[in-house]
């Protein structure tokens, strides 16, 4: 598509654009934003997506709570969250335009769909006049086209009917954005190909809209400036594009095989972690078992069933499924098996916000079980970072004997970033031996006889030698035998305590992830709200404030220093998306009076609100 | 040592001869004197050196209760889990180890209230397990609240004014839920109850075996209709595949059907012969679901003989294996790559 313009165009070189995709929950918008994401990741820039989207699948068509919005922030620079406000709000109808029009910076673009502006759909979404006519977007550039028309007349002759045509309605908004951002089709076009292989009509109808929208943006004279985002300057190396489930499927994929262990998932459909589910059925071919289980209480105690028999078991899930699994995780407690648990997490409490995120289930991971029960806890900080995390926990797990909770949430989980992945020569084995067999003549074996890192042996059915009884009563010190002495049940606890605080030995100390090692005010992070934080930190620390970073993998145990880390800081700032969780944690544990700063609306921070915080913390 | 055909390919394989003390665990067993566990962990641990099955190759699973404390005292492994969980704790380890033998014990509150959700889709998955369900009616180690299969009007700890639950009938739901293999035996008859525990175990299949047990603490008696000398006889109908349905002290009654309705018969009567008798076949699924309605007491007015026997058994696919399949067939296509996977379809590279 290079031919020699006929008309004065203009090309203006950006840094970063935001662009929003949003529509009808059935209009497309998530697949929409998602290719245009995954072209512009293979054009080198860097990116981070927000899906936004309803927790009813089809809600009521027009209206405000049907809106689904697709967030792309990319640019030529590290980018680390999906953009505060917009540079361009593509509104399929009314709705979407009045739901989101409060995130468009000023005299930025909208693209409307005007067959999205009929009586019907204003009235839908409570417009009393049409905002396309009446003035009230005076502030903003905006073009208003006729889609429907523009596609009827592309797709003259194929025969497809109006509701098809209609439905590619999406695609044509695409082909205008790759026009309007200089982004090539043929990733897309291969795309629409392979989803709609077995329907051709339908694919062509695609490719046919798709093609359109650009042809539209290049023919019609109605757009005067087409934008260029170079390739962004990240570190040196082999990208693709990945999503945060996705991240965390392969993870335990590539654990399995560092292992030795075959995978063993069991889990009960939640949103948003059933993708886990979906994507690790279709790996068999690396054995890997999945166990769509009859709820969450069957899927965790399967894995713990597939644990004693020495598999690398897994569950995933999200709230309402954790506070169902509490019980059989303190079994895997008691039991000692290895077993690795994921939450995605959503707002809360009981069905809450299930499309929405939040990082407010620490406080359940860390004491959401009865007993002194305590497990290890590990957070993943952007889609990416899903893969490190998962991985990482399930390492724990098999090394120490011990379930093992692995924080996400639906920010991350669904969102998506150039991923610079590891080759599997880049990740340690953590080879896997199980207790060997032993001879009537060899003294008795012992299953809770513990290593130097306080875990017990992994001794599985089939061994000869080694049959013996474990349950979720109290056990005999070394012996595992049933046990009620008052001593007993101290040491034991003891000693299941002493074990989840030695992985502390083995996980890194604690860096500073931008600034300085002392200094005036450190802002502590955990979990999804890396990118707003880093990006904060980043712009004022160039504006000459004293302010650094450090951002929390571990949570249980914490790494060792993070009290000396802390203490350097004349004031510590913890932004979460919950009401202080892990400032109650921090307070508790170092004694020092942390500044809280909590937002639980199911949205992400802004940059812009943390750096207002953190201007106002060190006034 | 004793040779036995393990893998039915005509291979002996020498195994060192194993009695039912080889199967004790050295755990002392703390059910109350006169317990019916006592019974049925005695002719477990009996039949089990006659299944020929390596020892280090048998799990035990229970979930909470009385009877869930079965896995301690056998010289398997096993799992004491938690409550209403044994059998999601067993499909994980039988689908992840199909080379496990691998038994479920529990009572009817653990396996028919708390777990019941378990007990249903095991049933229809048909894993290649045994449940052994101790019915006993009653909540022993809580110390004597009615249980989900209580009778109406049962008068226990929490209900002084008699329950007002309707009780479950565990093996019309075991059929229900697409159960392979539903049996009913007594912790009061030992051969019976060896009998239909290795007939559970030849089972290839989830296999239900409910278990009459008393409770001679908080529910004496309660079997005693069907387990008692006197009694027994006229209350009892013992199935057995291709006879016909008869009971009574004297052999002198029988089971007739008309249409789908079944009828007692005097086979004293003159033109009432032997030969017009109901004949259980085993493998008649809509015949099992009418003898998993012979649930009335005993002394109600269309009284039907309780049945015990193998009511049900029909060959289908195992999930375990059925999983295997498919890994297998997608192994088939290409092992995977962890490489190929992490690296997906599009990457780009920065320099």
């Amino acid at each position: 598509m290079s031919e020699v313009q006929n008309r004065p165009l203009r090309v203006e070189t950006k840094q970063d654009v935001t662009i929003l995709f949003a529509g009808d929950s059935g209009d497309g918008m998530q697949l929409t934003g998602t290719q245009f994401s995954e072209t512009t990741a293979i054009l080198g820039n860097d990116l981070n997506t927000f899906p936004n989207y309803p927790a009813e699948i089809r809600a009521p068509a027009g209206t405000l709570p049907g809106v689904s919005g697709f967030q792309v922030q990319f640019g030529s620079k590290e980018i680390f969250t999906p953009g505060d406000k917009i540079d361009v709000l593509v509104a399929m109808n009314a709705a979407a335009l009045k739901a989101n029009l409060k995130l468009l910076k000023e005299g930025k673009i909208i693209i409307a769909n005007t067959d999205g502006f009929d009586a019907k759909n204003l009235q839908l979404a409570n417009c009393k006049t049409n905002p396309l006519e009446d003035g009230s977007l005076a502030k903003y550039q905006v073009y208003a086209i006729e889609i429907g028309k523009l596609m009827r007349s592309a797709l003259e002759g194929t025969g497809l009917s109006t509701k098809d045509i209609d439905r590619s309605k999406n695609m044509f908004v695409l082909g205008l954005l790759f026009w309007l951002y200089n982004r090539p089709l043929d990733y897309t076009i291969k795309n629409i190909q392979e989803k709609f292989k077995k329907k051709p009509e339908i694919a062509e109808a695609n490719i046919k809209a798709l093609q359109a929208g650009y042809t539209y943006g290049e023919a019609t004279e109605i757009f005067t400036t087409r934008y260029e985002v170079r390739k962004a300057k990240l570190p040196a190396g082999t990208y693709r594009h990945i999503m945060g489930n996705q991240a965390t499927a392969y993870a335990l994929i590539a654990a399995s095989k560092k292992s030795g262990l075959p995978l063993f998932l069991a889990s009960y459909p939640i949103t948003p972690a059933s993708d886990i589910l979906h994507e690790l059925s279709k790996h068999k071919n690396f054995g890997v078992r999945t166990f769509q289980a009859e709820d969450e209480i069957a899927a965790i105690c399967a894995a713990i069933g597939a644990a004693y028999g020495g598999s690398l078991a897994v569950t995933s899930t999200s709230g309402p499924g954790m506070d169902l699994k509490e019980e059989a995780i303190g079994l895997a407690v008691s039991l000692e098996l290895p077993i690795v648990i994921i939450d995605v997490q959503r707002g809360g409490p009981s069905t809450g916000l299930p499309t929405k995120t939040e990082q407010s289930d620490l406080l359940m991971a860390m004491f959401g079980r009865h007993g002194e029960s305590p497990v290890p806890i590990l957070a993943a900080h952007s889609p990416a970072d899903c893969f490190n995390a998962t991985f990482e926990a399930s390492r724990l797990a098999v090394e120490f004997m011990t379930p093992v909770i692995c924080l996400t949430d639906g920010y991350i989980a669904n969102g998506a970033e150039p991923w610079r992945f590891p080759t599997s020569s880049d990740l340690p084995e953590f080879k896997v031996k199980f207790a060997a067999p032993r001879n009537p003549s060899d003294a008795p074996f012992l299953p809770y006889k513990r290593n130097e890192k306080g875990a017990r042996e992994w001794a599985i059915p089939g061994t000869k030698g080694l049959e013996h009884r474990v349950g979720g009563l109290e056990k005999q010190h070394e012996t595992g035998n049933v046990c009620y002495e008052p001593e007993n049940h101290e040491l034991m606890t003891k000693l299941r305590a002493e074990k989840v605080e030695k992985i502390a030995n083995v996980i890194p100390l604690q860096t500073i992830d931008n600034g300085t090692p002392k200094g005036k005010l450190l802002v502590l992070g955990w979990g999804s709200t890396y990118g707003a934080i880093k990006t904060a930190v980043r712009d004022l620390r160039e504006e000459g404030y004293d302010v650094s970073h450090a951002h929390l993998t571990y949570l249980n145990p914490f790494p060792k220093n993070l009290g000396e880390l802390i203490y350097n800081f004349e004031r510590v700032l913890i932004p979460e998306l919950n009401t202080g969780q892990l400032s109650r944690l921090i307070r508790d544990k170092f004694l020092v009076p942390v500044v809280q700063f909590n937002k639980v609306q199911g949205m992400p921070f802004t940059v812009s609100e943390l750096k207002e915080k953190i201007i106002a913390t060190l006034n | 040592m004793s040779a036995l055909d393990l893998q039915g390919n005509g291979k002996k394989v020498d195994l060192p001869v194993l009695t039912a003390k080889d199967f004790a665990s050295e755990q002392e067993v703390r059910w109350c004197p006169g317990c019916g566990d006592y019974s049925i962990l005695k002719q477990v641990q009996a039949i089990l050196p006659e299944l020929g099955v390596p020892r280090e190759n048998i799990v035990f699973v229970s979930g909470i209760g009385c009877s869930s404390r079965f896995p301690y005292y056998m010289e398997t492994f096993g799992i004491h889990s938690i409550h209403g969980r044994a059998t999601a704790v067993a499909t994980g380890l039988k689908a992840t180890r199909p080379d496990l033998d691998v038994w479920i014990v529990g009572g009817d509150g653990d396996l028919l209230s708390i777990g019941g959700n378990h007990t249903l889709h095991i049933l229809r998955r048909n894993l290649n397990v045994n449940i052994l369900l101790f019915n006993n009616e009653i909540y022993g180690l809580t110390k004597g609240q009615y249980s989900p299969t209580s009778p109406v009007g049962f008068v226990a700890k929490s209900t002084p004014y008699g329950a007002v639950d309707y009780p479950i009938n565990p093996l019309a739901l075991a059929l229900g839920a697409g159960g392979t293999f539903i049996a009913r035996t007594m912790d009061r008859d030992v051969r019976h109850l060896r009998e239909m525990l290795k007939r559970a175990h030849a089972h290839k299949g989830t296999s239900f075996l409910e278990i009459y047990q008393n409770c001679v603490i908080f529910n004496d008696g309660a079997f005693e209709d069907f387990t008692e000398k006197d009694v027994k006889a006229e209350n009892d109908l013992f199935l057995e595949h291709g006879k016909p349905l008869i009971f009574g002290k004297n052999n002198d009654k029988g089971i007739k059907l008309f249409g789908l309705k079944p009828m007692v018969v005097d086979l004293t009567v003159p033109g009432v012969s032997k030969d017009d008798l109901w004949i259980h076949d085993e493998h008649d699924r809509t015949k099992a679901s009418i003898l998993t309605q012979f649930f009335d007491e005993p002394g109600s007015e269309h009284y039907m003989p309780r049945p015990f026997g193998v009511f049900y058994s029909e060959e289908r696919f195992c999930y375990e294996d059925a999983m295997l399949d498919q890994i297998n067939l997608a192994k088939q296509k290409g092992e995977g790559d962890l490489d190929a996977l992490l690296r997906g379809k599009e990457t780009w590279t920065i320099t």
